[in-house]
């Protein structure tokens, strides 16, 4: 399956990149696409993810061709 | 119903009377409620030069109309214009424009402010800051606002 991930503001600096492209076989959920950028680490919490830029949770089911968002907390307004 | 993420520079009062302009229904409405968010030149002690807002494109825009599809609901307000920046951005400039149109002055002042509060916890923007020495991001919004009763003095007057 492939997932295009996406990263924001501080955690795209942090990340060093503004998105990939994973082509995985073992990806169910949203924290193990984290677990496969992060170094095998799970979510933090003051992480917010986006499926499809709809909010989702760590266990939100990932599918083939599913656009996967990681940002800190919002600060708009 | 209009809501805009725009990169250049906006006129708040210039965008209402055009949008009043083109909506025949806004002007015999009776109520609209208006927030303008304007930034500041300090955050946290420290003067603030520059602003940077990054925002999620294409996300964004289906946050804002659910905030406002939902505040709709709870408040069955009859038009609403948003408007928000990103961008660069400089003390005084306008970010955001929340203006509702209602009948009557409850449904508009509730709306308007829902929307404000639901976009500063939901919209995907983030701010980076330019400050005299470094930059930072901001972590958090601030509360903004705590309700408090009105003095009964002031009242009787």
């Amino acid at each position: 399956m492939t997932i295009r991930v996406r990263y924001f503001a501080s955690l795209r600096e942090r990340m060093g990149r503004a998105e990939e492209r994973l082509i995985f076989e073992n990806l169910s959920c949203v924290a193990d696409v984290w677990k496969a950028v992060y170094e095998g680490r799970p979510l933090p919490e003051n992480v917010l993810c986006a499926v499809n830029m709809e909010y989702a949770q760590a266990d939100t089911p990932v599918r083939d061709g599913d656009e996967v968002a990681f940002f800190p907390p919002v600060t708009g307004g | 119903m209009r809501i805009e993420v725009r990169t250049g520079a906006f006129d708040p009062l210039a965008e209402l009377s055009r949008y009043r302009e083109e909506s025949t229904a806004a002007e015999r409405l009776g109520a609209t409620a208006i927030f303008i968010g304007t930034m500041r030149d300090y955050n946290e002690g420290q003067p603030v030069r520059k602003m940077m807002l990054e925002h999620y494109p294409g996300m964004t825009e289906r946050q804002l109309q659910c905030i406002v599809d939902e505040a709709r609901a709870r408040w069955p307000f009859d038009d609403a214009l948003v408007i928000h920046r990103v961008g660069d951005l400089f003390p005084a400039d306008p970010i955001v424009l929340v203006a509702v149109w209602s009948s009557h002055r409850g449904t508009a002042f509730d709306a308007c402010r829902q929307i404000l509060e639901e976009l500063k916890h939901r919209a995907p923007f983030w701010k980076k800051e330019t400050l005299e020495q470094g930059a930072r991001w901001v972590e958090t919004n601030s509360d903004g606002y705590t309700p408090r009763p009105i003095p009964p003095t002031s009242r009787t007057r």
